[in-house]
């Protein structure tokens, strides 16, 4: 009877992941090969292939479009790193105040941009960041800040893009920080008060230390998400003004479908892939010297 | 000892003031744009202009939200949107739970390694697949079909992969002596999953029902590259559509009304069950 389970176990086991494995295979690792070898090649989508080995590569890092979008994207990744980063867990620590009323209402009002459709939001900020009828620049104008060309100066566009990717995500990373402070014993804080320590000295001994596994995965995931940014790039700004918003993965679009050099692009994506994936291995290695898991 | 009680008290009391006022305009900030955007949804081209900015449009133009589907192919967007993400999430609860189940609780040959190359596909992002997919899409004339839009993410593909190891968790978390009854009775693994084990596993599937939702309704990427017709856009590209009508002036109020009607399913849905997206953020920011 029991053996019996054990070879039934055999046969369901391959029936139930044999969806997700199809889908695996056909949709995910069967392109990733395709897109690496399509990259060895020059093709424009429609005519012959023509064989160029390593071509594409040499041509990406000649290629000063591609460079100033790689730059572009590490700005914009940098930006969210170190201003949405730092608020979320501003924030976080805000709302866990124990006197704190109304919890709720302001989990729910951080939260609320983070499940809005992110082409919607973008058709908002495109309008909100407008120069003369925006409203960015009215309510800026009351502390005395003239008029800003958010999308129109190259210098001003960027930051108008990271201004509105941390307030449509900063809710996301409030919550999961506020998971991991509500993880930390009270016990702690309690005997840092009977030292008489101040609020700088608990934060910066205890919570800090305390909270860096839950920053860790805040920092990597944020930063992969960051670095695939297209969508705001491609409502708001269209890439410009002078490639100032041009990213990779919109400069890997237009390469594949506006300018059809699909090779090209595959080498691009193939490096992108790389990026992220040594990206991820050298913050797992830096993970050993600053997290710290109690 | 007094003087030093009193001044503690009154820090403690700026303390609080200072707490309240930032997370006032940090909550003010978040909710303004949207309030903007209703706002502008019923104006005039030319109310929109008009400085200081009107807060309440008066008269109020509610023949915008008519003319979306009036002058648009709106209400088709709208229609697919609604068809690829209830599709979506109907084979991503089944592929899903299935595959969790069997990487939890069946042994089977070979199974802790198909777990650890799903899980690998984690680290590659849509982007990297742009062309390829493509390409697979045309040779299987699947361009500009629902088959498109819904196979891959329905089997799991981009991501998927992700909700399968949240309810693998889940699942493991589940006492083994309820299956083992069950196996005793005489029940087949595929009765065991869907009598005894389903059922435990309902609140995490509400969560993940709630994300697989908002991610398959405001996908954007995907679609723009496996659809061009204009009968076969989802929503997010419609609205994408109307930034390029730009003659002359852009029509801010409609694309607000377009906005506006767009987020809305997810909005209600975030405020009617906000518990389980606070609580399934948790989950997914604890998983390390």
């Amino acid at each position: 009877m029991k053996l019996s389970y054990r070879h039934q176990q055999w046969l369901w086991g391959y029936i139930f992941v044999l969806p997700v494995m199809l889908g695996f295979f056909i949709f995910m690792v069967y392109p990733m090969l395709h897109g690496v070898l399509l990259s060895l090649y020059r093709w424009n989508g429609l005519g012959p292939k023509e064989w160029i080995g390593f071509g594409n590569y040499v041509r990406m890092f000649h290629d000063a479009h591609f460079l100033k979008a790689v730059w572009n994207t590490v700005y914009y990744t940098l930006g969210i790193l170190l201003i949405g980063v730092p608020a979320a867990l501003f924030l976080a620590i805000l709302v866990n105040q124990k006197f704190l009323k109304g919890k709720k209402f302001f989990r729910m009002a951080y939260y609320l941009p983070v499940v809005t459709m992110m082409v919607a939001v973008s058709m908002l900020w495109k309008w909100l960041l407008s120069t003369n009828n925006g409203l960015v620049n009215y309510f800026l104008g009351f502390i005395g800040i003239p008029n800003i060309n958010w999308l129109i100066d190259p210098k001003w566009a960027m930051p108008g893009l990271i201004l509105m990717s941390i307030w449509k995500g900063t809710g996301f990373n409030m919550i999961i920080f506020l998971a991991g402070l509500q993880g930390i014993p009270k016990t702690y804080y309690e005997a840092a008060d009977i030292d008489g320590a101040s609020w700088w000295h608990k934060f910066k001994s205890i919570t800090l230390p305390l909270l860096s596994p839950t920053t860790f995965f805040i920092a990597l995931t944020t930063a992969i998400h960051s670095f695939q940014i297209f969508q705001q790039a491609y409502i708001l700004t269209e890439g410009g003004p002078q490639e100032a918003t041009t990213t990779v993965v919109y400069y890997v679009y237009n390469n594949s479908f506006q300018w059809f050099r699909m090779g090209y692009a595959c080498a691009q994506s193939v490096a992108l892939l790389i990026i992220l994936i040594v990206a991820t291995f050298i913050q797992m290695r830096l993970q050993k010297r600053w997290v710290f898991y109690a | 000892m007094l003087s030093t009680k009193s001044s503690h008290n009154w820090r403690r009391q700026i303390f609080i003031i200072f707490v309240y006022v930032l997370l006032g305009i940090g909550a003010f900030s978040m909710i303004v744009p949207f309030v903007w955007m209703i706002s502008t949804s019923f104006k005039s081209l030319n109310d929109v202009f008009v400085f200081p900015p009107q807060w309440i449009p008066s008269p109020a133009h509610w023949e915008n939200y008519p003319q979306l589907f009036q002058l648009f192919n709106f209400g088709r967007y709208y229609l697919n949107s609604i068809i690829v993400t209830v599709s979506r999430m109907a084979g991503m609860f089944i592929t899903s739970t299935l595959a969790a189940y069997a990487f939890a609780r069946l042994r089977f040959p070979g199974r802790n390694i198909l777990f650890f190359m799903l899980l690998s596909t984690l680290m590659i992002p849509f982007a990297a697949l742009l062309v390829p997919t493509f390409v697979l899409m045309k040779n299987l004339h699947w361009i500009n079909t629902y088959w498109a839009l819904i196979i891959p993410q329905g089997l799991g593909a981009f991501g998927g992969a992700f909700n399968v190891f949240l309810l693998r968790q889940f699942f493991l978390t589940i006492p083994k002596e309820l299956e083992e009854s069950a196996i005793i009775d005489g029940a087949g693994p595929f009765r065991v999953f869907w009598s005894v084990m389903l059922p435990l596993v309902k609140p995490a599937l509400a969560t993940l029902a709630i994300f697989a939702f908002t991610s398959a309704w405001g996908d954007f990427l995907y679609p723009l590259i496996v659809t061009n017709t204009d009968n076969m856009k989802v929503l997010s590209l419609g609205i994408a559509g109307f930034r390029g009508l730009r003659e002359g002036m852009t029509q801010w109020p409609l694309m607000m009304a377009a906005s506006t009607v767009s987020i809305l399913p997810t909005v209600l849905v975030f405020l009617l069950a906000q518990k389980y997206f606070i609580e399934g953020i948790a989950m997914t920011g604890l998983k390390e």
